[in-house]
């Protein structure tokens, strides 16, 4: 019954974002472009802005929400995605299938060797190593090693290998939308796959008592670093997205640990531990991002007192106090607010449990 | 050798800084565990009072005077913003230690963002005296007066921190609480005051490291976003030197001062390799924590 | 005169464990009374409850007053000393130090405690992590007798306890017994038929039987009790 239901809405949506590049209605206010039109090409790249963070989040949701480890260190697969796949397209001239295979192939023994690494510890130390190692990575990055990777300036996406339709022209948008949504569609299947699946309780379990998982004879550290790896293959999937999107690679906007922290929000905005949750909140996020954007930058907005307008420009700003005021007042996040009782009262279980 | 004394005697400033930092951080995690996040944003917060200030009082008062008024600044300011976040943020969170470090996050990203609004991405100059621009030549060395300043802080501030855990009856009850907070609050203790006391402690103390690190080593240059970068060196110093311990703390800043500098001075000028110091400073965690999971001081004060 | 400690209906989850189901009982304000029953059955959590340590629901009253929902340091200025089971001394601090932390009156009687335990004065610049474990429970004791408080939360002292040190643990506790009401929880049974008048059973967290010490002179009831043979 759940299950049918979640399947026809689930199928509804599915058809929706697929059908949107061809709906070209009028819409005022609420659109993240300037030009109010559905399927604009601002409009159509925002929307497939979110839904490669959603499927980052998701994945990032693996890790933290349902096994329960606080990494900081997402970027960098996002950032092994975006650049590794930049530099064999653009600096080797390789074709598409080899340089995806390298992408994540480079992906996963980086996940591997570093999530060995950092699980020798937990907690907060966990935590910490993995901002260590995502900080690290940002600044090889940046140190633009043998030329490659173009440092701060970045390095632009060279489509002459590409195949035509995914090339960065402005007419491939709606191309690039789906491509974008195909790679959501994909993490989404995975996640649920293998969060519904037995490995998937295991995850579950270790984030609600990993001691009792020992004693059972189950081995956590195994299970750690598979939902840590399967989190960061996502995360490198959304990074390779990025790349064919944006066209350009800057380490700040694809490297740095605001990125991290970003995709944080966007999980515990939408509720940590849940699928759903971690899609709309990053939906959510982005497109709220990019609107502020575009309404700081309207006319109409340069005459108001400086003591709202300077605030009010800075998606930073009010993304930030929107968190701030959903960790406080809303635990759960929207997930939660959309089954309040029963989640709530899970999360401070939970919580109560940490401590002691 | 000259050069190896001049970079060693950098290293250790840097290492003060880095100390002034972790500190805060590391009293915060020890008692509450919290991983404060907003703790960078305390130190931008009291380097910005410091330059406020500062450009406000006449110059007639005389530079060093200025300077210090900017240093009382500082360390008001940080302690301000950290009173303010536990009172407003972190205390109705007691119980979700998950939900506090969010919080924290969501605090840094806000404020920060309303400062690069405020001010701009460019950079502010904080007014210093003449003196600490000039270098004093000692036993045939050239050594930036700065780093005396910076070296000296540090140093007054391990002082007055030890001597405040140890004769203080805060202390005693902050070096008791990182061991058993529960323990604590059944000998008939306000707990949830310690945790006030510690937020402001650590707040003041983030805010004369981000006035110190500004004048020392960014060239008087403050930036909204100069806190964070600080701060990711402070957490690699407090996870190096053993979450909740002071001296670890100061122990490891040194490490990470030092290596900083001398792996940046010998190999930083090859090409490609102008982040060698920040990387050497990741390779040094990895390799703590492989040899020793808990840190070099495991948890006690 | 009010009860020193008055429980009703007492529930407390952990972990999603129900561990107590309802705990009712009373604690008359002097001597002794001994919570006793088998392991697990939730005597430290009643004694964490009442401190507030773990929240529960239903009513507690300490010397008369509803506690229950307070902040643990409210309910310990009440007048109540506890000393927790594993004896929970601050072991990075001096002996003097954890002496001075448990200061809550404006005279805390360091003459009475030092003279009760000679050997903490010898030994009050030493770290109490360095200390054996009797005299670690000396100074868990010490914390609790400082302020002079008339009812004392003791649980388990004896674990641990070499059998001469339980013998001069026993002289303690009864000189402590003449200044203030004690809740003790104690597995030794020769402990508890020496110190309390009055017992309390506890079983799959509830109370199931309420009587005097001298009932456990019959190894029966010892062993329906506690599962364990009086012997002991």
């Amino acid at each position: 019954m759940k299950l049918t239901r979640s399947l026809v809405f689930g199928g509804a949506l599915l058809v929706f974002f697929a059908a949107l590049p061809y709906i070209g209605l009028h819409v005022a206010w609420v659109l993240p472009s300037t030009v109010n039109v559905v399927n604009s090409t601002g409009t159509l790249e925002v929307l497939a802005l979110c839904f490669i963070f959603a499927g980052v989040a998701l994945g990032y949701d693996v890790i933290f929400g349902f096994t329960g480890l606080l990494s900081l260190g997402p970027v960098m697969y996002f950032a092994t995605g975006v650049y590794v796949f930049d530099i064999t397209l653009t600096r080797w001239n390789w074709p598409l299938a080899p340089a995806l295979a390298l992408t994540f192939g480079v992906s996963l023994v980086l996940a591997v060797v570093l999530g060995a690494i950092a699980l020798r510890v937990s907690g907060i130390a966990f935590t910490m190593v993995t901002l260590a190692f995502a900080q690290a990575f940002y600044y090889l990055i940046e140190d633009n090693p043998h030329g490659l990777t173009g440092g701060d300036t970045g390095l632009a996406l060279s489509s002459v290998r590409l195949p035509e339709f995914m090339s960065g022209a402005v007419s491939n948008t709606r191309n690039l939308y789906w491509i974008a949504f195909g790679f959501l569609v994909v993490a989404y299947a995975v996640v649920w796959l293998v969060t519904e699946s037995a490995t998937g309780h295991v995850l579950v379990a270790i984030r609600e008592n990993e001691r009792r998982l020992e004693v059972l004879g189950i081995e956590p550290f195994r299970y750690k670093l598979a939902a840590y790896t399967l989190s960061s293959m996502v995360a490198t999937g959304g990074g390779v997205a990025y790349i064919l999107l944006i066209g350009t690679a800057v380490p700040s906007a694809v490297a740095s640990t605001t990125v991290t922290l970003s995709i944080l929000i966007m999980v515990v905005l939408g509720g940590a531990g849940t699928r759903w949750g971690a899609v709309t909140g990053a939906m959510l996020y982005v497109y709220l991002q990019q609107y502020l954007l575009k309404v700081a930058a309207e006319p109409s907005f340069a005459s108001m007192p400086s003591v709202l307008r300077v605030p009010l420009s800075q998606p930073q700003f009010l993304l930030g106090t929107i968190f701030v005021l959903f960790v406080i007042f809303v635990p759960g996040g929207l997930a939660g607010l959309a089954s309040r009782r029963s989640r709530s009262l899970k999360v401070t279980q939970r919580e109560g449990r940490r401590r002691v | 050798m000259s050069v190896f004394v001049a970079l060693t005697f950098s290293g250790v400033a840097l290492g003060a800084i880095y100390f002034l930092a972790a500190s805060g951080l590391s009293l915060i995690y020890g008692l509450m565990d919290i991983l404060n996040f907003a703790h960078g944003l305390f130190m931008t917060l009291g380097a910005y009072a410091a330059w406020d200030v500062a450009t406000h009082v006449p110059v007639s008062w005389g530079a060093p005077f200025v300077f210090v008024v900017a240093l009382v600044a500082a360390v008001a300011g940080g302690a301000l913003a950290a009173g303010l976040t536990e009172v407003l943020v972190i205390r109705p969170l007691y119980g979700r230690p998950v939900s506090q470090i969010l919080v924290t996050i969501g605090l840094d990203l806000a404020v920060t963002g309303l400062l690069l609004g405020g001010f701009g991405s460019n950079s502010l100059s904080v007014p210093v005296p003449l003196w600490m621009m000039e270098a004093s030549h000692i036993g045939g060395v050239n050594l930036p007066n700065a780093d005396f300043v910076a070296l000296l802080g540090g140093v007054v501030i391990l002082v007055a921190l030890e001597w405040f855990l140890r004769r203080t009856r805060y202390g005693i009850i902050i070096r008791a609480g990182v061991e058993n907070r529960a323990m604590v609050s059944a000998l008939g203790i306000n707990v949830a005051r310690a945790f006030s006391v510690v937020f402001v402690i650590g707040g003041a103390m983030a805010g004369v490291a981000g006035l110190l690190y500004a004048v020392v080593f960014s060239g008087d240059l403050i930036s909204p976003t100069q806190g964070d970068s600080l701060l990711i060196f402070a957490f690699i110093v407090v996870v190096i030197g053993g979450l909740g311990s002071i001296r670890g703390s100061a122990i490891a800043a040194l490490m990470v001062g030092l290596v900083q500098d001398y792996t940046n001075f010998y190999w930083g000028s090859h090409s490609g390799m102008a982040e060698i110091g920040n990387l050497s400073v990741v390779l040094l965690l990895a390799l703590v924590l492989e040899w020793r999971p808990r840190g070099l001081f495991g948890s006690t004060l | 005169m009010t009860n020193a400690v008055h429980v009703e209906d007492l529930h407390v989850s952990i972990a999603g464990s129900h561990v107590l189901q309802g705990v009712s009982f009373e604690v008359p304000s002097s001597g002794v009374t001994s919570l006793l029953g088998r392991n697990g059955v939730g005597k430290t959590t009643t004694l964490r409850a009442l401190l507030g340590l773990v929240a529960g629901t239903g009513s507690v009253h300490i010397m008369g007053t509803e506690v229950l929902g307070w902040p643990t340091h409210r309910i310990v200025r009440l007048g109540v000393g506890y000393v927790p089971e594993d004896r929970d001394v601050f072991s990075a601090l001096t002996v003097e130090e954890n002496l001075r932390l448990a200061e809550q009156t404006s005279e805390p009687r360091y003459d009475e405690v030092y003279t009760l335990f000679p050997e903490l004065r010898e030994r009050r610049r030493q770290r109490a992590g360095t200390l054996s474990g009797g005299q670690q429970q000396m100074v868990s004791i010490a914390r609790a007798l400082l302020n002079g408080w008339p009812l004392l939360l003791v649980d388990e002292p004896s674990k641990g306890l070499a059998p001469r040190l339980v013998s001069e643990l026993a002289e303690v506790l009864e000189r402590a017994a003449t200044l203030a009401t004690i809740l003790l929880v104690e597995q030794n049974l020769a402990l508890v038929k020496r110190l309390a008048q009055r017992i309390i059973v506890l079983d799959h967290g509830e109370v199931v039987h309420v009587g005097v010490a001298g009932e456990l002179d019959d190894p029966l009831m010892a062993r329906r009790f506690l599962g364990v043979a009086g012997a002991l």
